[in-house]
């Protein structure tokens, strides 16, 4: 868990998770994917740039007394791909496991294409991306049919 | 006997295996049928059909409400929002549930991508998609293979070009998606350079194996057709007028161009209204099939209604 630079910026938390290897830069994109915003109460660290072997340069994000749920946390493949979820417990890491982006992702991103039914104003619809390829990542909005490709994802994130 | 359509939503033409479109073209030759004898069934007596067109229209409506109404049912609806309470402010999803609870079928064109699969999530009745902006018009692309099976015999084994507007047209989509139902010999699809079909259509053609190719020049490949499907170009699609005056009149399919290289045989669709893509002097040739495809538009869609509604045909 963690890179050689991080533990010189944040200590080690005793029980919550640990989201390592998210791509340099996108550590706020994953909180605002987790819906985590502070108010929580939570003690959270965001470490930034810091250097990996695998990335070159990473991004971490420590939640101190939350363990997330995989069901929440598969989302930020979107973004993180190569991301994995620590889970610790009295400083230990009790639990390993990679994101794997569902089949199917509701909300969390707006349809690029503005006459997209999900775009249109006081109508009771959430917006349904499914996953036509993972490697290179291609997802189809499933109202309007629109491809976006991994690109683009971060700046639709809502 | 109950068939594969009762109670079906009609969203795409991808929704429909070949041997589910096959049922519906028999049931189709048996409406015209019907129709040539002079005596239609009243199969659908009692139900109520509502029309909700969102979005202007001319042959799909009017179409669909003759087909209704030769069957026996009772249609309701409206042609332009205009004339709702949408243009009260009233939301499309409250809209759909009314005509949920006044109606048996509800066949609803609207301009934003999605609208029908939105509508078929909110109400019980089936609900079929007469055109949502500029992704899918199931029902045409029924009509237009139904037509080429009616003057050829069969959909597989030909060679198609699809010329126009294919990144608005809706119409052009439906009818690349449907041919992937079936074996063509090859599709060319033919475009300038600014309307060509968007990634979502092209992906289905990749997966599904079927032979396409896309050029710039109807004179380069019209030889080889047997079928050439035209569309308009999609002025009331076009986010920047601008870009429309750029592409305006890019494309004409004339009587010169079709004698001097066509087959004899050749055979041209469109799912009008045209404007200036098809020479008017094309219009009384042997080669113009658009006028049997929008009469055969009658059967094919009482065909569907029937079917959707579970009634023996």
């Amino acid at each position: 868990m963690g890179g050689e630079g991080e533990g010189l910026l944040v200590r080690r938390i005793r029980d919550g998770t640990v989201i390592d290897h998210i791509p340099a830069g996108r550590a706020l994109l994953v909180l605002r994917i987790l819906g985590i915003t502070g108010a929580e109460g939570y003690r959270i660290a965001v470490v930034m740039n810091v250097e990996s072997r695998k990335l070159g340069r990473k991004d971490i994000v420590k939640v101190e007394g939350r363990m997330l749920e995989r069901g929440e946390v598969d989302k930020i493949a979107l973004i993180a791909p190569e991301a994995t979820i620590n889970i610790i417990k009295d400083y230990r890491v009790v639990e390993k496991v990679k994101v794997r982006l569902p089949d199917e992702i509701k909300g969390i991103l707006r349809c690029p294409n503005p006459t997209c039914i999900t775009r249109k104003e006081r109508e009771p619809i959430t917006p349904v991306f499914r996953k036509v390829s993972e490697k290179p990542l291609i997802l189809q909005c499933k109202y309007c049919g629109t491809l976006v490709r991994e690109e683009e994802i971060p700046g639709l994130i809502t | 006997m109950t068939t594969p359509f009762k109670g079906r939503d009609v969203i795409s033409i991808l929704d429909f295996t070949r041997d589910e479109l096959e049922v519906l073209f028999d049931a189709a030759d048996k409406m015209d049928k019907f129709m040539h004898r002079g005596y239609v069934p009243k199969l659908l007596t009692d139900q109520v059909v509502s029309l909700a067109f969102f979005e202007p229209s001319t042959r799909t409506r009017l179409s669909f409400e003759l087909a209704a109404k030769r069957l026996g049912a009772v249609t309701i609806g409206f042609a332009a929002e205009e004339s709702t309470s949408v243009a009260k402010g009233e939301s499309f999803a409250d809209t759909i549930r009314m005509l949920d609870a006044y109606s048996d079928i509800i066949i609803v064109r609207h301009r934003y991508e999605g609208a029908a699969l939105f509508a078929s999530e909110i109400a019980e009745s089936p609900v079929i998609n007469a055109g949502d902006g500029r992704q899918h018009h199931p029902t045409q692309a029924m009509v237009d293979l139904y037509t080429v099976l009616r003057l050829f015999g069969t959909i597989d084994g030909l060679t198609y070009g699809v010329l126009g507007d294919l990144r608005y047209s809706r119409a052009a989509s439906s009818f690349i998606l449907g041919l992937t139902r079936f074996k063509p010999s090859k599709v060319y699809l033919i475009a300038p350079p600014l309307l060509k079909p968007r990634p979502e259509v092209k992906m289905v053609l990749d997966r599904m194996g079927t032979p396409y190719e896309e050029v710039d020049s109807l004179r380069d490949v019209i030889h080889e057709l047997d079928v050439l499907y035209v569309v308009r170009i999609q002025k009331e699609r076009f986010p920047d007028p601008e870009e429309y005056e750029r592409v305006k009149g890019s494309y004409k399919v004339t009587l010169k161009l079709v004698e001097e290289r066509g087959k004899d045989s050749l055979k041209i669709l469109h799912p009008l209204p045209k404007v200036d893509e098809v020479d008017p002097a094309l219009d009384n040739s042997k080669y113009a099939a658009y006028y049997e495809e929008a009469r055969l538009a009658i059967p094919l869609r009482m065909a569907l209604l029937a079917l959707i509604s579970g009634v023996e045909v």
